[in-house]
């Protein structure tokens, strides 16, 4: 193996494992800011440390690597690399060098999240950098701003890229109505993402020139106004939720076709009805993250209505997923029971955000770990459970080796306590009025058994996804000879050897009139 | 499709009624007195009559509703979802594939549009419910005690309509609505009393308001910081304290001629 010819790639596939070992290592670095957060709330007062400061650093680090590092490029930058142009029966992406570019980005983009740890005053402002606090700090702001900017930029490129290939590389009778779910989903996102990340960019632009060079956007004193910030933030992130909800429902949708060797229930309701619902509404939506700002009373009216709404394309993609359970075949490997796992996450997750949707109610349960229990579940561990599902799933394909079945049961279920043991809680505290991001609670100390059953439901956490990432690394290097399509399916990825050469065939793959990547009933 | 159409029908209807159930609560009187713990539905609907009607309760009972309606469709979804991985396991000797039937073109219409028609009408169902409780929040009894709040890194300091001021202790008389017009000399905060189910965001250059109903004299209630605001974001707390009336009067004059005196 050549690191020279992995850093000068072009090839589709090894810029996807680029993104993935880089979204990985943004993982763990993610996870551990979590345990040290959670150690340090095991006790009432400080604990690891005395310095409020420290914890609030962690709790950035956490949130913008996970989002930022982790999800938004493991799913639209692995995934999207390394299964679309299998998927489409493509040699490779459109634009092989552009792509090589955005996973350097990427890579630059997570070294300066990484400098967080090694400068002398980094950035604690949370991943949302809320002004006038991020304009005010002595933390470095600027960092921020570039991270995102940078990350954005690599996010850009990256859909410019897959929306051509998408539209132009699909192999001879390949149309657009035989198109997996997932690439349907990914084609979503990144819609969303040319949309809506030149609104983010502008927002962390502005308050790095608020901050650094004497601007006055944000700051009343001057005429500028406290809420643009938070209108333009938002504007772009609750599309990310979707950005990063939409590939993950999409690898649910393969691994579940697969396992329950089934055609996909109402294929047109999914894409049209839910993945196209979801770009129409996601736009329409960004105020429930206002609610208590005191914008004018009628937005905030108008976008509870369009935020219920939503529960109308989720709710199709959810029956199409449970539908496509019906009359099947069903098996439970290792990568199914993470996408089973996930439906009854993703149920609980979902419903949870109904009570947040309705204003009123958001007047006590806003800012308080109700919330971020509801997000845990509906988007941080249901997408991190696809992650790892999807990864295992296509892990014979990537590396033509298998994993250890016992072990990935066991990680998954290991993880799947410790994930109910930890969110549950959270939200339960969070409506007895828990609010976030707290390094000491101390006027709320009936909290602290709460918080110390959380620390060990962390731990158990961490345990499950070591145990899943070791599975990785130790099948990699020495797992038995997995064959080219192990789980029998019918997607075109599978259809080439294990792992693919460069080029993906030998001659390129062309599609018969009967073929979809769910046609396993032939009759 | 015959049968499609009456499904829409039915569900359009149900929609309706619900919204109409939801927003017309009014009319229709209980004759509780205020802050009595035992909340009807139809108390929290009121609106426009004379005596206070309290958000906080509405705020439970809402809640209780809203919880008992995810609960319903949670489970109805997860046994679902438990009985189809039960039912279709790959059993030995069993079929290979999957044999899910095709669906023809007006089942999968049919499929989209009626459970679109149920969620949106539990959506507008629940919308109307938030909304009239939402009225109830924003609008404010007209005997009221108007007290001005502003916030910084790390206090909250109110000022009362005689000049008086207090920093991190809101002593108010029981029974008579609060209103709090707020603002803040630096970064945001968030003024959070969990008891009265009820926060808002101060800021600087933006003026907000929030109102609740304090019931019990002698009693004391935490108020903490909601919204980010700087490094020790966790220590800004505060507490509102109950009195009664007399002697809040008798507190509130005594501090009215000292604030007079010092300025």
């Amino acid at each position: 193996m050549n690191l020279k010819e992995w850093i000068f790639t072009t090839d589709h596939k090894r810029v996807g494992v680029l993104y993935l070992i880089g979204s990985m290592a943004a993982f763990i670095v993610a996870g551990v800011m979590a345990l040290l957060m959670r150690i340090e709330l095991s006790t009432l007062g400080p604990t690891i440390t005395s310095n409020p400061s420290s914890y609030n650093v962690w709790l950035y680090a956490h949130g913008a690597m996970m989002i930022l590092g982790f999800q938004i490029p493991a799913l639209t930058g692995f995934f999207a690399n390394y299964c679309i142009p299998l998927m489409i029966g493509a040699k490779d992406v459109a634009f092989p060098r552009v792509n090589a570019l955005s996973v350097w980005l990427f890579y630059v983009g997570i070294i300066l999240a990484l400098l967080t740890f090694f400068i002398p005053d980094p950035p604690d402002v949370m991943w949302t950098g809320y002004p006038p606090y991020s304009t005010i700090t002595a933390g470095n702001t600027a960092l921020y701003s570039f991270t995102v900017l940078i990350l954005g930029f690599a996010s850009i490129i990256g859909g410019v890229n897959f929306l051509t290939t998408i539209a132009y590389m699909r192999a001879p009778g390949l149309t657009w109505n035989k198109l997996n779910i997932f690439v349907w989903c990914t084609l979503g996102a990144f819609v969303l993402q040319l949309i809506f990340v030149p609104v983010l960019g502008t927002a962390v632009t502005l308050i790095s020139m608020d901050k650094y060079l004497g601007t006055h956007f944000f700051d009343p004193a001057r005429g500028g106004d406290v809420l643009t910030y938070q209108n333009l933030f938002w504007f772009y992130s609750h599309p990310a939720v979707y950005v990063i909800f939409l590939p993950f429902f999409g690898v649910l949708f393969e691994i579940v076709a697969t396992f329950a060797k089934n055609r996909v229930f109402n294929y047109n309701a999914v894409v049209f009805g839910g993945i196209g619902g979801i770009i129409l509404l996601s736009g329409v939506v960004w105020v429930h993250h206002l609610y208590v700002t005191g914008m004018v009373d009628w937005i905030r009216i108008g976008q509870m209505i369009t935020t219920l709404m939503i529960s109308v394309p989720v709710g199709l993609m959810l029956i199409g997923l449970v539908g496509t359970l019906y009359k099947g075949s069903i098996t439970f490997e290792t990568p199914m029971l993470y996408a089973l796992g996930v439906l009854f996450l993703f149920l609980i997750g979902g419903l949870t955000g109904i009570p947040l949707a309705l204003t009123s109610l958001t007047l006590h349960l806003s800012e308080t770990y109700y919330v971020v229990g509801h997000f845990h579940y509906v988007m941080a561990v249901a997408g991190t459970f696809s992650i790892f599902a999807g990864v295992y799933y296509w892990f014979p394909k990537m590396t033509g080796r298998m994993y250890n079945e016992f072990w990935g049961k066991l990680g998954f279920w290991i993880t799947f306590v410790g994930t109910n043991i930890v969110f549950w809680t959270m939200m339960d505290i969070g409506v007895k009025g828990m609010p976030r991001r707290y390094y000491d609670y101390s006027h709320f100390s009936q909290f602290e058994g709460a918080h110390q059953l959380m620390t060990i439901g962390a731990v158990i956490l961490g345990i499950g996804f070591a145990i899943a990432l070791l599975n990785w690394i130790i099948g990699a290097m020495k797992g038995a000879p997995a064959g080219d399509n192990p789980w029998k399916s019918m997607s075109l990825e599978w259809t080439t050897v294990s792992p693919p050469p460069h080029g993906n065939w030998p001659s390129p793959p062309s599609v018969s009139e009967e073929w979809t990547p769910y046609a396993y009933d032939r009759r | 499709m015959n049968s499609i159409f009456k499904h829409w029908a039915a569900t359009a209807l149900i929609t309706v009624s619900s919204v109409a159930m939801a927003a017309g609560g009014d009319g229709q009187s209980s004759g509780q007195a205020p802050g009595s713990g035992n909340v009807s539905k139809l108390q929290y609907l009121q609106k426009g009559e004379a005596r206070i009607t309290d958000p906080a309760p509405g705020w439970d009972y809402l809640w209780k509703e809203v919880l008992i309606d995810i609960t319903v469709i949670g489970i109805l979804f997860a046994l679902m979802t438990a009985y189809f991985i039960w039912r279709y396991r790959r059993v030995p000797g069993g079929p290979e594939v999957g044999s899910a039937p095709k669906l023809s073109p007006a089942a999968a219409i049919g499929w989209a549009v009626i459970p679109a028609f149920v969620f949106l009408a539990d959506d507008f169902f629940l919308a109307a419910n938030g909304w009239v409780l939402w009225n109830k929040y924003r609008d404010v009894p007209a005997d009221r005690l108007e007290v001005h709040l502003e916030s910084g890194m790390y206090s909250w300091d109110y000022t009362y309509p005689n000049g008086m001021q207090t920093q991190n202790e809101l002593i108010v008389p029981a029974g008579k609505a609060i209103l709090l017009r707020m603002t803040s000399r630096d970064t945001l905060h968030s003024h959070f009393i969990p008891d009265f189910r009820v926060k808002e965001d101060s800021m600087p250059g933006r003026t907000t308001y929030l109102w609740f109903l304090p019931k019990e004299a002698g009693k004391e209630h935490v108020v903490t910081c909601a919204e980010y605001c700087g490094v020790m974001h966790s220590y800004m707390a505060g507490r509102v304290i109950v009195k009664t009336p007399e002697e809040f009067k008798q507190w509130y004059e005594a501090g009215g001629a000292a604030a007079k005196k010092s300025s």
